[in-house]
């Protein structure tokens, strides 16, 4: 049997305003080491909840979130942004970039805060990932004065810069136009390719999903289809 | 936590948005400022006000009363001890008006180490001849270095130099008021003539004025030497000491010390004046208060400034939170915005402080009762500028503090959902 990267055991997720409501109901599934798989479903079926769950951003639920054979649920706030800096990617729908810093930075303050690698083999890293991702020119524009698409793009540089056992991402090409989708698909297929970093894609874009190894199907809180 | 990546963080971010930045930090300096330059302006002023008292009058004064005797002989008689005397029409005691063994109490009081200096003094009403009229008047023999040292003399002097008095055989200085009634000038000699009718010449060296009429058309001060001749007494005739302390808050105590020890009257500045003590009192109150009502106001400006620019970063929070930044990183980013800006709004409101509180020193400021105040009175006391640099780093530390904590203890989720 292949490493588990991530394993949920029955997870819950409530929101309580304004009315008590149970978004994710009894979400149990596994994912290996290197696999690429997306999730789909409708919205608000409680996908993206449950990327951030998985994400550890979210620590409102219950159940188990197990990552890299490590319980993270209970963990404090300050083993979890550990575990976020140095094994999780990810990137968002709105890229979140940092608008005071430029390009390189925004890719580079992860890789300072772990500080495995020097500020110069930091910066270096994430030069060549700029530069793999096309972007390579864009390294000393401040990061509010480049289009959505190559924000995203720097996004995902940010995501890659600490070599994460597993990348997330939420709808990462939601807010792209197809010929940036496109551009985006590409990065990630290639990865799932090269690097054999685990990916966990929510998207709602089904010809994405078919090309991923498996995909999740939720609807209303569950997982329907694709959870083993 | 990497401190140098934590204030690299921060000073993008500040520099990022400069004006906001200047903003802030703009705010905090006019707090300082206005802190800095109001409490030394009326610190200034009261220790004007203080001194219009202080300087000229002794924290003790020890002299000889004419009272009658507390002891009356009837008292003494073992005979009528258990009786309850009355006396009628009791006279005061015959009793000269010189201080006992005064060359002894002298250098026993420059020995105490509480006193800061002693000024001897020799005090006669005498009458100034001007052609058939004779002007009362009241000479001060004094000792010119130390009275000048202590009571700052010299401050009052209108015309002349008072080093004249002891240098210049026979010589007095007048009271601004005598001085225009009697038409002098430095340089004339005037007649006076004492209660027993001794007279002598004195060549007039300086003219005074302490803005209070009753003491400058009556009070003159010659050498204690000059005095004592003038009297025709003995070269250790002395009427008064006058004590001055280095803590005056111990006038009080010591004044009933010295009374017993040397069997002298002694009377406290506190006693003798306690209608300064009252000013002092309520002139203290009302700085307080406003300089406390001007550092709340200034604290508060602080406080919602800093909040406001937390508040904006709230997504940066998020962000850096998502992409492993621990609550205590996140903390110490916003608590080092907040430190830098206070920091250097402080520092240059104690600047701007000090530069305008100079500035309204330069402005003039005539007043009849000090001639030696030509400008506006200011109080450059280093203590306020450290109250005001430490007022400004707590509140802004405090400012930046609680959002702080409330954005180090979310969930990143929860800002991005909140979207």
């Amino acid at each position: 049997m292949d490493k588990l990267i991530l394993e949920t055991k029955k997870i819950n997720k409530y929101f309580h305003d304004p009315v008590t409501n149970q978004v994710l109901k009894e979400i149990s599934f596994k994912m290996k080491v290197g696999e690429f798989v997306s999730v789909v479903g409708k919205s608000g079926c409680g996908k993206s909840t449950l990327l951030y769950i998985l994400s550890t951003m979210d620590t409102d639920y219950q159940g188990q979130l197990v990552l890299d054979g490590t319980l993270m649920t209970g963990k404090s706030d300050r083993e979890l942004s550990q575990v976020r800096n140095e094994k999780i990617g990810f990137v968002f729908q709105f890229h979140y970039l940092l608008p005071e810093f430029s390009v390189l930075q925004n890719v580079m303050l992860p890789g300072l805060k772990l500080a495995r690698l020097e500020s110069d083999e930091v910066e270096q890293n994430a030069i060549e990932h700029l530069k793999s991702l096309g972007i390579g020119h864009l390294a000393g524009k401040k990061a509010s004065q480049i289009s959505g698409g190559e924000k995203q793009r720097v996004a995902i540089a940010r995501a890659l810069i600490n070599q994460p056992l597993i990348v997330m991402g939420d709808e990462p090409t939601g807010n792209l136009d197809r010929k940036n989708s496109d551009i985006v698909f590409d990065i990630f297929h290639q990865l799932a390719a090269d690097t054999g970093q685990a990916l966990l894609i929510v998207t709602h874009d089904h010809e994405f999903a078919e090309r991923t190894d498996r995909i999740i199907e939720m609807d209303d809180g569950r997982i329907v289809n694709g959870g083993t | 936590m990497q401190i140098a990546l934590i204030l690299g963080i921060s000073r993008t971010m500040l520099m990022a948005r400069l004006r906001q930045t200047v903003i802030a930090a703009v705010g905090v300096t006019f707090g300082i400022t206005m802190f800095i330059t109001l409490v030394s302006f009326m610190t200034g002023l009261n220790k004007l006000l203080d001194g219009l008292i202080l300087n000229r009058t002794p924290h003790i004064r020890l002299y000889n009363e004419i009272k009658p005797s507390a002891n009356q002989p009837v008292n003494l008689s073992s005979e009528f001890r258990n009786y309850m005397n009355i006396i009628r029409s009791i006279k005061p005691k015959e009793r000269p008006l010189e201080i006992y063994n005064s060359q002894a109490i002298l250098r026993r009081l420059k020995d105490d180490p509480r006193v800061l200096g002693t000024a001897p003094k020799v005090v006669a009403q005498v009458f100034f001849n001007v052609g058939a009229i004779d002007l009362n008047g009241v000479i001060n023999g004094i000792d010119v270095v130390a009275e000048s040292q202590l009571f700052s003399f010299a401050d009052y002097l209108v015309m002349g130099k008072f080093q004249d008095l002891e240098t210049v055989n026979n010589s007095i200085i007048l009271g601004k008021g005598a001085a225009e009634k009697m038409l002098v000038d430095l340089g004339d000699v005037i007649q006076v003539t004492t209660a027993r009718g001794e007279r002598l010449p004195l060549k007039v060296v300086g003219v005074f004025q302490l803005g209070i009429a009753d003491i400058d058309n009556v009070q003159s001060y010659t050498s204690v030497q000059t005095a004592q001749k003038l009297l025709g007494e003995s070269n250790s005739y002395l009427t008064d000491i006058h004590v001055k302390l280095k803590d005056l808050t111990l006038a009080p105590g010591m004044a009933g010390e010295y009374k017993n020890l040397f069997n002298v009257d002694a009377i406290d500045l506190q006693t003798a004046n306690a209608q300064f003590e009252t000013g002092t009192k309520i002139r203290n109150i009302i700085t307080y208060a406003v300089s406390i009502t001007l550092l709340i106001v200034a604290g508060f400006g602080i406080y919602n400034i800093l909040n406001m620019m937390i508040y904006e970063k709230m997504d940066s929070i998020a962000i850096l939170k998502a992409t492993g930044f621990s609550g205590r990183d996140v903390k110490g980013i916003f608590i080092s915005i907040s430190l830098i800006i206070g920091v250097t709004g402080g520092v240059l409101g104690l600047l701007f402080g000090f530069i305008l509180s100079s500035l309204i020193s330069q402005i003039p400021f005539k007043t009849a009762a000090l001639p030696a105040i030509e400008t506006y009175p200011i109080n450059f006391n280093p203590q306020y500028y450290l109250i005001g640099i430490v007022f400004a780093i707590i509140t802004t530390y405090i400012a930046g503090f609680f959002p702080a904590r409330k954005a180090s203890m979310v969930d990143p989720v929860e800002i991005i959902r909140g979207k």
